[in-house]
């Protein structure tokens, strides 16, 4: 590891050989009255530029706590990073000065949101808001900073914008609202945008725009893409990998066809069991039994074992690594060949 | 938003009808003769009492004579006294002595207040947090009573005469403002203690806020997050109280204009209200009323400067 204070651009070698972002071996805790939370126990991925990951997993998984910890707003304390990198054009941020942070925050590495409603502040017009973020950043004029917001806007195709770009956010809809947080996070061309849950909260027929806004503006900005959701429906079209996630670490990573074709943990596979197909139409929708483990109390060996189909006694007392099935996939599960092959009873 | 300061002053003239006739009906249903009241222990001649009843309508229905009450309202008249006196020449000057003392109380709680709530807000849970939080339960169970008299005692009479500073008066308004520093901060602190309390509860809310962390996202720096982000939106709930609260350090300060010898309408009001002198009492009273409903209309101007979503509702 180089000297992190400094140096935020690297050279271009370094750019070449490492991905945009790196997360290794992460581990975020939080200190809590009954305990220790362990919210992420070793989490590990990578992004490159112009290319999107699908990190998939239950409320409480930790998708969203690795997420949060990779822009750097965590709550520190209660949270605490214990171990771990997160490596932004080779640079680990997580040693970096606060101000030095807040040279990527926003600006190289974005984020939005899952409610845009309560995301968005509702006392200033969206047009502030976007502008924001010329007005602090780039010491723009207010007006200037204005014509900007009203160009992402038209971006991120808000009609009539010129006439909005005055209004409060409690006078868009659920779909504008989201496209105005997605205009403020792209405002300064970051490299990596990080999507929580972006579209929960939204109609489905709206969040099919939503998903394809994003990434459409990924294709034109090369911009990296992290999409953290629990709806397995919406990434498929989207993604490139996936990652599921599963109490706080990946159980299973995967480019996205070949997980959908045929998962290596029995967790993922329960996922996508549990989603309605058509011609499943009559039968009892799959639901995988149980509910994901209390992080302060994890079960010993592997923490899907009591909720897994197939469990075997050793799954009971060996934590499983991370195998590796080829380059691209890796599945925390001792019996990954047999859920590939079918062949698990 | 000028369609919504119309809609506002309309809805204020039957909340000020409804309050006055309600003040109205409570004052002459007190028990006792107002007209006997006047002659105190001596026997009043009957037909005198009957000439006067007539000349006060005391024998007409209460809905008519809150009618006339309520002419003469309109036209600037508050009516006279049972002694013959206009009920307006005795407010006068004595509104402008409450509405100092009010005003400078308002302005301590919101200082000191504000100020103090945001301090332990932002220092949640650290020690001056909770040293805020024991202050403030000191101040509440401090009666105004005590405090007042303390604070008289200590700043008013022994700073002069021990060092020799006679900065704060002891009693009186002949000092300008200075005579309404001690009386104003006594007044003010119960409030002090309640809008601390409140203003750490709702900066505290604000800053869990998604909008906030929305704004720590954008790579905003820390003293924006807080001072453009957070805390117009935490201001709003305070906003409210201390409007209400105008009204009620106006008719609250009977105890402190009496300790500090504050020529004031909370003295006018308790010595009308113990010599049954219903008009005056009725008059201040409406008076009292109508400044509160001016403060709320204040306030709910000022929330629609602050929330915009209640503007276009």
């Amino acid at each position: 590891m180089k000297n992190p204070s400094i140096d935020t651009h690297p050279p271009a070698d370094e750019v070449a050989q490492e991905p945009l972002l790196v997360v290794d071996n992460l581990h975020v805790e939080f200190a809590t009255r009954q305990g220790v939370v362990r919210a992420v126990n070793g989490v590990s991925y990578t992004v490159n530029a112009g290319e999107s990951l699908a990190v998939l997993g239950e409320s409480g998984s930790g998708k969203s706590v690795t997420a949060q910890a990779i822009m750097g707003i965590l709550d520190m304390p209660p949270a605490r990073i214990p171990k771990g990198e997160v490596r932004f054009r080779g640079t680990d941020v997580l040693q970096l000065s606060e101000q030095a942070r807040g040279q990527i925050r926003g600006q190289r590495i974005a984020m939005i949101f899952q409610d845009a409603l309560s995301a968005l502040n509702p006392v200033f017009t969206v047009g502030w808001q976007i502008g924001e973020m010329f007005r602090v950043h780039r010491g723009m004029s207010r007006r200037d900073a204005n014509n900007k917001a009203v160009e992402l806007m038209d971006r991120v195709r808000i009609p009539a914008a010129r006439q909005r770009v005055n209004d409060y956010p409690h006078q868009f809809s659920g779909g504008m609202r989201q496209r105005i947080m997605i205009a403020m996070a792209i405002a300064l061309d970051p490299e990596v945008l990080i999507a929580d849950e972006p579209t929960t909260a939204l109609d489905v027929t709206v969040q099919a725009q939503i998903m394809d806004l994003l990434a459409e503006l990924q294709r034109e900005s090369n911009m990296g893409l992290i999409l953290i959701t629990h709806d397995l429906g919406v990434v498929a079209d989207v993604a490139d990998k996936i990652a599921v996630m599963y109490a706080g670490r990946i159980v299973e990573h995967a480019l996205v066809h070949d997980i959908y074709k045929n998962p290596a943990h029995p967790y993922s596979k329960g996922l996508l069991d549990s989603i309605p197909r058509v011609d499943m139409k009559g039968q009892e929708l799959y639901a995988i039994k149980g509910l994901p483990p209390n992080l302060l109390n994890m079960p010993p060996g592997c923490a899907f074992h009591p909720r897994c189909p197939y469990g075997r006694p050793n799954c009971v007392t060996d934590v499983p690594p991370l195998y590796e099935i080829s380059g691209t996939r890796g599945s925390a599960c001792h019996y990954y060949r047999e859920v590939l092959d079918g062949t698990v009873q | 938003m000028g369609r919504f300061v119309i809609r506002r002053l309309l809805q204020a003239i039957p909340v000020l009808l409804g309050t006055t006739f309600l003040i109205f009906a409570i004052v002459y249903a007190l028990p006792g003769d107002p007209i006997q009241a006047l002659a105190g222990e001596r026997r009043v001649d009957p037909i005198l009492a009957a000439t006067l009843r007539e000349q006060f309508h005391l024998n007409d229905p209460l809905i008519v004579r809150y009618g006339y009450y309520l002419r003469d309202i309109v036209s600037g008249n508050f009516g006279t006294t049972f002694r013959g006196l206009p009920v307006s020449t005795i407010f006068e000057g004595k509104f402008a002595v409450t509405l100092k003392l009010a005003t400078t109380a308002l302005l301590f709680e919101a200082v000191i207040g504000i100020g103090l709530g945001l301090w332990a807000a932002l220092r949640r849970g650290r020690w001056e947090d909770k040293a805020i939080l024991a202050f403030t339960l000191l101040l509440v169970s401090i009666p105004t009573l005590v405090s007042g008299f303390v604070l008289q005692l200590v700043l008013g009479v022994q700073l002069k005469t021990s060092l020799g500073i006679a900065f704060f008066p002891v009693a009186g308004v002949q000092d300008g403002i200075r005579s309404y520093l001690l009386p104003g901060f006594v007044l003010a602190t119960v409030s002090i203690a309640y809008l601390t309390r409140l203003t750490r509860t709702s900066l505290m809310e604000t800053l869990r806020a998604d909008y906030v962390r929305t704004a720590v996202a954008k790579g905003m720096p820390r003293s924006r997050v807080l001072g453009r982000h957070a805390l117009r939106n935490s201001l709003i709930p305070l906003v409210t109280y201390l409007g209400a609260d105008l009204g009620a350090l106006m008719g609250g300060a009977v105890i402190t204009e009496t300790i500090f010898n504050l020529p004031g309408i909370g003295q006018q009001l308790f010595t009308s209200v113990y010599l049954r002198e219903n008009p005056v009492v009725v008059g201040i009273v409406t008076v009292l009323v109508l400044i509160y409903i001016v403060a709320n209309l204040v306030v709910d101007l000022l929330y629609a400067v602050l929330d915009p979503r209640i503007r276009y509702e």
